[in-house]
C-alpha cells in the first residue's frame, strides 16, 4: 500500500509545493472552505474515528466539537513538542511531508472557526520551524494562506513558536503556558482548552500526525479511513521503533499490526538475534511489557495494548532484549523524568528526586532488595496524585519493571555491565 | 444572587453558593483541609496535592437527566481517584470524604513527599511555633523518615533577597504563595522561580532586589520559614510574645495591625515591639500592610524621645516638672484668651482632637489644622459614609482618582483598588503624570500641572468618560496632592464634589481625601480647618503646637514662630519648633495608650496600648485636659474611652459611636488567624473590632474656586510636590531597615529636561539653592520638577523654582 | 538592545503575536539575545522585559525554565549527546565516553581552545540514529545522527576551521 502520511517515501518531492499540489494538495482545504460548513467537516472527522496520536488518543472530532460557539476567537494549536524518548514520528512528517500536515492544520482551523493556527515545536526543531516558515510562506504565495482565502470570508494565518528543551511542553496545558511566554507549566483541569486555552480562549490542540490525517478524511471520506485499521482504532498510524533492533525507523501501518510483524517483518529482526526481554509501548512513559509470545502476536490497536498492561500512547515502541538488566532501563526513564519534572506539584517533583536516589542506590548494589521495595512503594506513591501526566509517566516503567521482573533487581544482577 | 447547592463534608450537611470551592465550604463548618499552596485570597492552583480527598457525586441518568437512586437515596459515584479539595466546585449531593482512610493515607504520603527536601530545622527557625508544615508533621507525619537523611538536598539557607526579606532555599516547599502574591495582588512579579523540578528556586531579578512596598506579606503567608524579614528574623519565638491590636499610623488606610510586643533584656527589661503584623479588616485592609506599615515601627521605641517637661529658663530649655509646665502653659493661654492659636495635625487620635477643639473654643482662639492639603470639610457631608467597601464593589461602580498617587500616598488604596478593577470597577485616573495605578484602569486622564480643577469640570463632557461618571450607579472619588497645595487640593476637592453631590448619603459613593496623614479625616470631621496664611497668623500670638513641626519643615514657619509670644510645643521629639519653644510638653506614643483613628474611608477605628508609656510621658488629650482644668474648663482626661462619651454626645457624625461598638466584630470571610495557619497564613483575625463608618453632615454649600496656573518665567521651572512612601519622616528615619530606601534629597526630572540642564542620572542640581540628586523619569512633564516632600526641600506648593546644575 | 540590532527579526517576532499578546515572544526573543554571546546576559533580560512590558524577573524565570537557554559562557559550540534510553540501547552512552576521552574533556566540560562544550541530554527525537546529537550555536541548531567518533572528530576539525556551523 502507497505511504498515505509518510507520503514523500513514495513521491521524494512532496515537500515541493508544486509537486503537492499535482497530487491534490489542498484540494481538501479547498473543499472544506469552499464547499462544507466547519460543523460539516468537524461531523466527518468524528465519523472516521480518527483518534489523538499524541499518546492520549482522544477522539479529535469530538474534541472540535467542544469549542463553544460564544466565546471568540478560537486558536488552533499543533503540538509539535515531539520529546517522548523513543518519538519520532512527527519530525519525519514535518521535514518531509510538511504540506500535508500544514493543510491538515488548515482544515482543522477552519472546522472550529480558528483564524490563527500556532504550531508548536521542540526548541531542538530549529530547523524544522526554517523548513515549515518556508513552506508557510509558499502557502500565503500561492493563496492558501491570508484573507479572504479561495473567495470565501474565511482568513486564516499559522506562524511557528519554538519551545526552547521542555518535555513538559507536550503536555497541551503547558505547551499554552509557553506560547504565553510562560514557563511550561501544566494548568488544572477543568477547565480544558476547548473552553480555556490559548490567551484565556477556546483552542483545540492536535498532535501533528493526527492533524495530518485530516486531508485524507476530508478527501476521501470518513467511511474510507473508517475501512483501515480495526473497528477500536481507526485508520492508520505510524511506529516508531527504535532500541534493539536492526532496522529502526518510522512505520506506517494499519492499526491492528502485531509487534512480532513490526519488529521483525519491518525492523529487520533484533540485534544479535537475540530474544526480546521487554517492549515498552508508548516511548519512556510505558508501563515493561513481557515480551513472550502472546505480546509479540498481541496486535497493535488502544484496546488490545491496554489488555496487555500497557497503552498503545504515541506507539513508540521500544525494543529490549536480553543484554540488559531493566533495573538499567528505569534508571535511564526515572533521571529522564527527573529532569523533566516541571517542579509544580509535589508528588512529581519530590517523588522522581527520591525514586533517583533510590535507583542509584540499586545500581551501586547498596541495600538492594530494600532499595528496591522502597522505590515500588515511592512510584506507587506518587500515583494518582499527580497534577498533570508526567508524574504518573514517570511511575510506569519502574512499578511494572519491578512488578514483572523481579529477577533483574536481586542484588546478583544490580550494578552489572548494560547497554 | 448565585444558586445554592448543598453538599456533605465528612458527614455533616452545607449549603453554600455555586462555585464555592470544597476548601472553602470545609471551612465554613470548621473542618480544615490541610493546604500548602492554596490561599483564600489567591486564585487556586492545585499544585502541593496535600488537600486531596474522597469526592462523590450524583449518579445522573443520562437519557432521562434524572438522579439515579439507590433504594431511597440518590446513588453516588467516588471517582477512582482523589481530588484536590483547593480547585473543586462543590455540587448539588455531593459527599465529601476529607478523613476518610484514602484521604488521610493521601495527605500522609504528601506530606512524606515533602519533608524529603525539607531540613526540619524547626529549633532554629523563625516560623517554629506557627508554622503550618510544622504543625501538620507533628499532627500527622511518621516519626521516622524512609528518606536517607544524607540524601537530602543542600541549599542556601540565609540569602537576602532584597534588605527587607531573607530566604532560605532549603525549608522552601515551592508553593509559589509568595510569587503569585506579588503577581496577582500586588502587581510586582519580582519574585519567579528559576530551573525545574527539584532544583525549583525563588529568584528575584529586579533592582534592588524583591523590589516591592508588599513584601513583608509574603512572609506572612509563607507556610514555612522560607521567607522572613530582616526586621523580625531571630528576634523572638511566636510564642513569647504578646499581641496588641492596633491601627497603623502611617497613612489615612487606617490598615488594622497587631503588635508583637515581649519584655527582653536587649531592650533593657522594656517591653518592646519585635513585629508588626497584619490584623484582619476586610473592609479595610483585608489581611494586608505595607511595608512602611511593617516597618516603620520603631520611632515610638527611639532614644531620643522626650521623656520629661522642659521650660526655657534663660533663654534654655531645661527639665520642669509637670505642675511647672503645665501651669506655664495655662498661664499663657489665659492672658491671650482669644490670641490664642492652636495648631495641631492628624498625627493625633480623635480624642486628642476633642479636647483640643474643645480648649480652643473655651478659649475663643483658633483651632487650626497643620496640613498641606485641603477640602477636608467637603469630605464630611459629600464622603463617603456607612456600607462603603471597596471590595464590595464591582461592574456597577466607577472609582475615579484624581491627583494621586495611590502607590506613594496610601499603598493598600493601590492595592484594593487594583483589585476592584479586577472585578469589575470603571478605574479611571486623571494625573498629570502616569502612576503606577494607570496599569489597571480603563481611562487615563492627562492634564498639565495647574489645570485640574477645569479637567475634572470638563470630565463628564467626555464621551465615554463621563458616561461612567454620570451613569456609574456607584461613584466614588480619591483625590490626593500630587502636584497640589493646600489651596490646590482644596479647589479640587471641590470640583470632585461637584460630581459626587448628587449622590448625597448613597452607600458606596462619595469624596474620599488622601491625606497626609492618618487622622486628618478626624481633625476635619472635629472641626479643624488650615489656615490661608499661616505664617501672618501665628505672630503676637500664643502658640500650642501639638503634634506638628512646622519649623522645621518650612523656614518661613520658623521666623514666624520665632515671633509669636508663646509657644508650647507638645510631641514625642525635640523637634525643631520643640526646640524654640516656651514650654515643651512630652506625649505619649500611639502605641503607649488607647485612642482612635477615623480613616480616609470615615471609619474610626480603636488602637490599644501596646508598650508602656516612657518616662514621665501622658496622653495628649490627658495633657490638654489638665492645662483646661488650670483655666477652669471642664475637659475629659480620665481615660480615652469617656472622652470618646463626650465627643460623640457633641458631634452629630459621631453620635452613638462607643468603646464597646468601635470594638465588635461581625464573621469575615476569609477565616484566618485560627489554629489551622496553613490556611490564611500567619494574619491575625480580628477580635477587637472592626470599627464604625461616620454619618454625614448635611450637605454644604460647595465653593467654586478657581486655581491660579502658575506660569513660571522662561528661565524657571515649574516646581510641584509630590509624595514618595519612603521620605525623611521620622517614622521612616528611625527604621534601620528602611533607612537605606530614603536616599538623598530628589528631583525628578525628564530626561529631555535633564539634558537641557547638562545633568545625567545620578548627577545634582540646585533647587532654590538646595542640593538635589537628580532622578529621570519618563513620566514627569517637560519643564517640571516634581519635588518629593519630606525630604529637606521646603516644598508644600507648585512653584516657580530656579535649577541649576550643581 | 534587539530592536536596533535586529530590527527584521524583531519585527517578525512580534507580528506572530496578537498586540495585546507580546509576552510570547519572550522565547523568539531569547534566542536572539543568545546570538552573541552564547548566552542571556542580565542587560539582555533587561532589554527584553522593557520591550514586552514584564519584570527582567519574568524574563530570566524562562532562561532557568528551558534548557536550551543558558545563563553562562560556555564553548562556542554545545555539542549536546542524546543518553536517552532509545539512543543508549544503541551505544550512546559508549560514544559520549570515547567523544570524551578522545577530546580530552568530561560531560559538562569545555574544549581548552573554547570551542566545544560536551553535554549529555535527554531525547532528541533522533532514536532511530543513534548516536546522534545535536550543535547548539550561535547560528542555531543542528543535528547529526548515525554518528561515530571518528565522523565527530572530523566535523570538529571542520567547524574549527571554518569557525561555522556546517552541514
Amino acid at each position: 500500500m502507497a505511504h498515505l502520511l509518510l507520503r514523500h517515501r513514495d513521491i521524494p518531492d512532496i515537500g515541493k509545493m508544486d509537486v503537492y499540489k499535482k497530487n491534490g494538495g489542498f484540494e481538501a482545504f479547498k473543499k472544506a472552505v469552499t464547499r462544507m460548513e466547519p460543523q460539516e467537516v468537524t461531523e466527518s472527522v468524528k465519523a472516521s474515528g480518527l483518534r489523538g496520536r499524541g499518546g492520549a488518543g482522544f477522539p479529535t472530532g469530538i474534541k472540535w466539537s467542544f469549542i463553544p460557539k460564544d466565546i471568540w476567537p478560537h486558536y488552533v494549536v499543533a503540538n509539535a513538542d515531539e520529546s517522548e524518548p523513543g518519538t519520532f514520528k512527527d519530525r519525519e512528517i514535518m521535514e518531509s511531508n510538511p504540506f500535508q500536515f500544514l493543510e491538515g492544520v488548515a482544515i482543522a482551523a477552519f472546522a472550529t472557526g480558528a483564524n490563527a493556527a500556532y504550531i508548536y515545536l521542540r526548541g531542538e526543531f530549529w530547523p524544522v520551524a526554517a523548513i515549515l516558515d518556508e513552506k508557510i510562506a509558499d502557502m500565503e504565495k500561492a493563496g492558501f494562506l491570508g484573507d479572504k482565502l479561495f473567495g470565501s470570508d474565511y482568513s486564516l494565518r499559522i506562524h511557528t513558536h519554538l519551545g526552547a528543551g521542555a518535555y513538559i511542553c507536550g503536555e497541551e496545558t503547558a505547551l499554552l503556558e509557553s506560547i504565553e511566554g510562560k514557563r511550561g507549566l501544566p494548568r488544572i483541569r477543568p477547565p480544558f482548552p476547548a473552553v480555556y486555552g490559548l490567551y484565556g480562549k477556546p483552542t483545540v490542540v492536535n498532535n501533528v500526525e493526527t492533524l495530518t490525517n485530516v486531508p485524507l478524511i476530508v478527501e476521501k471520506g470518513a467511511d474510507w479511513y473508517k475501512s483501515l485499521g480495526t473497528t477500536d482504532s481507526a485508520g492508520i498510524k505510524i511506529f516508531s521503533l527504535s532500541g534493539h533492533v536492526n532496522k529502526p525507523g518510522n512505520y506506517e501501518l494499519p492499526f491492528g499490526t502485531t509487534y512480532r510483524e513490526l519488529i521483525y517483518k519491518y525492523g529487520g529482526g533484533v540485534t544479535e538475534n537475540r530474544p526480546i526481554k521487554s517492549i515498552m509501548s508508548a516511548g519512556a512513559s510505558s508501563a515493561m511489557i513481557v515480551a513472550d509470545d502472546k505480546a509479540l502476536d498481541t496486535p497493535m490497536d488502544y484496546a488490545s495494548v491496554r489488555a496487555l498492561g500497557a497503552d498503545l500512547g504515541s506507539a513508540s515502541v521500544i525494543v529490549i532484549n536480553d543484554s540488559v538488566n531493566l533495573e538499567w532501563v528505569i534508571n535511564k526513564t526515572i533521571h529522564f523524568f527527573k529532569h523533566e519534572s516541571c517542579g509544580k506539584c509535589t508528588p512529581c517533583r519530590e517523588g522522581c528526586y527520591w525514586m533517583m536516589h533510590l535507583i542509584e542506590r540499586i545500581e551501586h548494589g547498596e541495600d538492594v532488595q530494600a532499595s528496591t521495595e522502597l522505590l515500588h512503594n515511592v512510584a506507587n506513591q506518587m500515583q494518582n496524585k499527580c497534577l498533570c501526566p508526567l508524574g504518573e509517566f514517570a511511575t510506569m516503567a519502574v512499578a511494572t519493571a519491578i512488578e514483572r521482573f523481579p529477577a533483574d533487581f536481586k542484588p546478583s544482577h544490580a550494578g552489572g555491565e548494560h547497554g | 444572587m448565585a444558586k445554592m447547592v448543598s453538599l456533605t463534608i465528612d458527614g455533616r450537611p452545607i449549603t453554600v453558593p455555586a462555585g464555592t470551592l470544597i476548601v472553602n465550604a470545609a471551612k465554613e463548618i470548621g473542618i480544615d483541609i490541610p493546604v500548602f499552596c492554596y490561599h483564600p485570597k489567591m486564585e487556586p492552583v492545585g499544585m502541593c496535592r496535600q488537600c486531596m480527598v474522597e469526592v462523590g457525586r450524583l449518579v445522573v441518568d443520562r437519557a432521562t437527566g434524572q438522579v439515579v437512586m439507590d433504594g431511597d437515596k440518590p446513588k453516588i459515584s467516588f471517582g477512582p481517584k482523589l481530588e484536590t479539595a483547593c480547585t473543586t466546585p462543590v455540587s448539588e449531593g455531593m459527599v465529601v470524604l476529607s478523613q476518610s482512610d484514602k484521604a488521610k493515607a493521601s495527605q500522609k504520603e504528601i506530606l512524606e513527599f515533602l519533608l524529603t527536601s525539607h531540613p526540619l530545622d524547626c529549633p532554629v527557625c523563625d516560623k517554629g511555633g506557627e508554622c503550618p508544615l510544622q504543625n501538620l508533621t507533628m499532627e500527622h507525619a511518621s516519626p521516622q523518615s524512609r528518606f536517607l537523611f544524607d540524601e537530602k538536598q543542600h541549599a542556601g539557607k540565609h540569602l537576602p533577597l532584597g534588605d527587607l526579606i531573607w530566604l532560605d532555599r532549603e525549608r522552601c516547599i515551592q508553593c509559589a504563595r509568595c510569587i503569585r502574591f506579588q503577581e496577582e495582588i500586588a502587581g510586582e512579579p519580582v519574585l519567579a522561580f528559576y530551573q525545574r523540578g527539584r532544583a525549583t528556586d525563588i529568584i528575584t531579578n529586579s533592582e534592588p532586589g524583591f523590589d516591592s512596598i508588599f513584601s513583608g506579606n509574603t512572609t506572612d503567608i509563607c507556610p514555612v520559614g522560607s521567607l522572613t524579614t530582616a526586621d523580625f528574623r531571630f528576634g523572638a519565638r511566636p510564642w513569647e510574645m504578646n499581641a496588641a491590636a492596633s491601627i497603623c499610623a502611617q497613612c489615612p488606610v487606617g490598615c488594622n495591625v497587631t503588635f508583637n510586643t515581649r519584655r527582653e533584656a536587649r531592650s533593657g527589661g522594656k517591653v518592646a515591639i519585635k513585629r508588626v503584623m497584619p490584623r484582619q479588616n476586610e473592609a479595610v485592609n483585608e489581611i494586608w500592610i505595607c511595608d512602611k506599615g511593617r516597618f516603620a515601627y520603631h520611632f515610638t521605641e527611639d532614644a531620643n524621645r522626650l521623656v520629661k517637661p522642659m521650660v526655657r529658663r534663660n533663654g534654655k530649655l531645661a527639665a520642669a516638672s509637670w505642675t511647672e509646665s503645665l501651669h506655664a502653659v495655662s498661664k499663657a493661654f489665659s492672658e491671650a484668651k482669644k490670641n490664642s492659636v492652636i495648631l495641631t495635625s492628624g498625627r493625633l487620635s480623635n480624642e486628642d482632637l476633642f479636647n483640643l477643639k474643645q480648649l480652643a473654643d473655651g478659649l475663643g482662639g483658633e483651632a487650626l489644622l497643620y496640613t498641606s492639603m485641603g477640602g477636608g470639610e467637603l469630605t464630611t457631608s459629600f464622603g463617603v459614609s456607612v456600607g462603603t467597601n471597596f471590595s464590595a464593589m464591582g461592574k456597577e461602580t466607577t472609582i475615579l482618582v484624581v491627583a494621586s498617587d495611590l502607590y506613594n500616598e496610601a499603598p493598600l488604596w493601590f492595592l484594593r483598588l487594583k483589585q476592584a478593577a479586577k472585578r469589575g470597577v470603571t478605574l479611571i485616573i486623571a494625573n498629570a503624570r502616569e502612576t503606577k495605578l494607570d496599569r489597571y484602569s480603563k481611562f487615563a486622564v492627562r492634564y498639565s500641572y495647574g489645570n485640574e480643577v477645569e479637567t475634572i469640570r470638563g470630565l463628564t463632557n467626555k464621551n465615554k468618560i463621563g458616561e461612567a461618571i454620570t451613569t456609574a450607579e456607584n461613584l466614588v472619588i480619591l483625590y490626593g496632592s500630587d502636584g497640589l497645595g493646600l489651596d490646590g487640593s482644596a479647589a479640587v476637592a471641590a470640583a470632585c464634589a461637584e460630581l459626587v453631590k448628587g449622590r448625597f448619603g448613597k452607600p458606596m459613593n462619595g469624596l474620599i481625601g488622601v491625606w497626609p496623614r492618618a487622622n486628618d479625616q478626624g481633625a476635619w470631621e472635629l472641626g479643624f480647618q488650615p489656615a490661608d496664611n499661616l505664617a501672618r497668623l501665628l505672630k503676637g500670638k500664643t502658640v500650642y503646637v501639638v503634634a506638628a513641626d512646622p519649623a522645621g519643615d518650612d523656614p518661613e514657619l520658623e521666623a514666624a514662630l520665632k515671633g509669636a509670644k508663646f509657644v508650647a510645643v507638645q510631641d514625642l521629639f525635640l523637634t525643631e519648633t520643640a526646640k524654640l519653644a516656651d514650654v515643651v510638653l512630652p506625649a505619649q506614643a500611639y502605641t503607649e495608650r488607647e485612642g482612635s483613628f477615623t480613616s480616609g474611608e470615615r471609619r474610626v477605628q480603636r488602637f490599644y496600648p501596646a508598650l508602656r508609656p516612657r518616662g514621665e510621658t501622658k496622653a495628649d488629650f490627658e495633657i490638654i485636659a489638665e492645662i483646661a482644668k488650670v483655666l477652669g474648663l471642664e475637659l475629659e482626661g480620665r481615660s480615652a474611652s469617656l472622652v470618646m462619651d463626650k465627643l460623640a454626645a457633641s458631634v452629630k457624625t459621631f453620635a452613638g459611636i462607643t468603646y464597646r461598638k468601635l470594638a465588635e466584630v461581625t464573621e469575615q470571610w476569609p477565616i484566618v488567624g485560627r489554629g489551622d495557619l496553613y490556611y490564611g497564613g500567619t494574619t491575625y483575625e480580628n477580635k477587637q473590632g472592626l470599627g464604625v463608618q461616620l454619618a454625614l453632615n448635611a450637605p454644604a454649600p460647595i465653593p467654586s474656586i478657581s486655581m491660579e496656573f502658575l506660569r513660571p518665567d522662561e528661565d524657571q521651572w515649574l516646581s510641584v510636590p509630590i509624595t514618595r512612601l519612603y521620605d525623611r519622616g521620622i517614622t521612616v528615619s528611625t527604621s534601620e531597615l528602611l533607612r537605606a530606601h530614603i536616599g538623598e534629597a530628589t528631583v525628578l526630572l525628564h530626561p529631555e529636561s535633564a539634558k537641557k540642564l547638562g545633568v545625567a542620572a545620578g548627577g545634582r542640581v540646585k533647587v532654590n539653592g538646595f542640593l538635589a540628586e537628580v532622578r529621570l523619569d519618563v513620566t514627569v512633564p517637560a519643564s517640571v520638577a516634581l519635588l518629593p516632600r519630606s525630604m529637606g526641600f521646603p516644598i508644600n506648593a507648585p512653584a516657580a523654582a530656579e535649577l541649576k546644575k550643581a | 538592545m534587539l530592536a536596533e540590532k535586529y530590527p527584521e527579526e524583531v519585527k517578525k517576532i512580534f507580528a506572530k503575536y496578537p498586540p495585546e499578546q507580546k509576552r510570547s515572544a519572550v522565547m523568539p526573543l531569547l534566542y536572539l539575545a543568545q546570538r552573541d554571546e552564547g548566552f542571556v546576559t542580565k542587560a539582555a533580560l533587561e532589554d527584553i522585559a522593557q520591550m514586552l512590558d514584564i519584570t527582567s524577573t519574568n524574563v530570566a524565570e524562562i532562561v532557568g525554565f528551558y534548557t536550551l537557554y543558558h545563563d553562562g559562557k560556555a564553548g562556542k559550540y554545545r555539542m549536546q549527546v542524546c543518553t536517552d534510553l532509545p539512543c543508549a540501547l544503541r551505544g550512546a552512552d559508549k560514544f559520549l565516553e570515547e567523544l570524551c576521552s578522545n577530546l580530552g574533556v568530561k560531560v559538562g566540560e569545555t574544549t581548552p581552545d573554547g570551542m566545544v562544550t560536551v553535554e549529555a541530554v535527554m531525547c532528541l527525537a533522533g532514536c532511530d540514529k543513534a548516536p546522534m546529537f545535536q550543535v547548539q550555536s550561535p547560528d542555531g541548531i543542528a543535528y547529526h545522527e548515525n554518528m561515530t567518533v571518528d565522523k565527530t572528530m572530523e566535523l570538529l576539525a571542520a567547524l574549527r576551521k571554518s569557525g561555522k556551523e556546517v552541514k
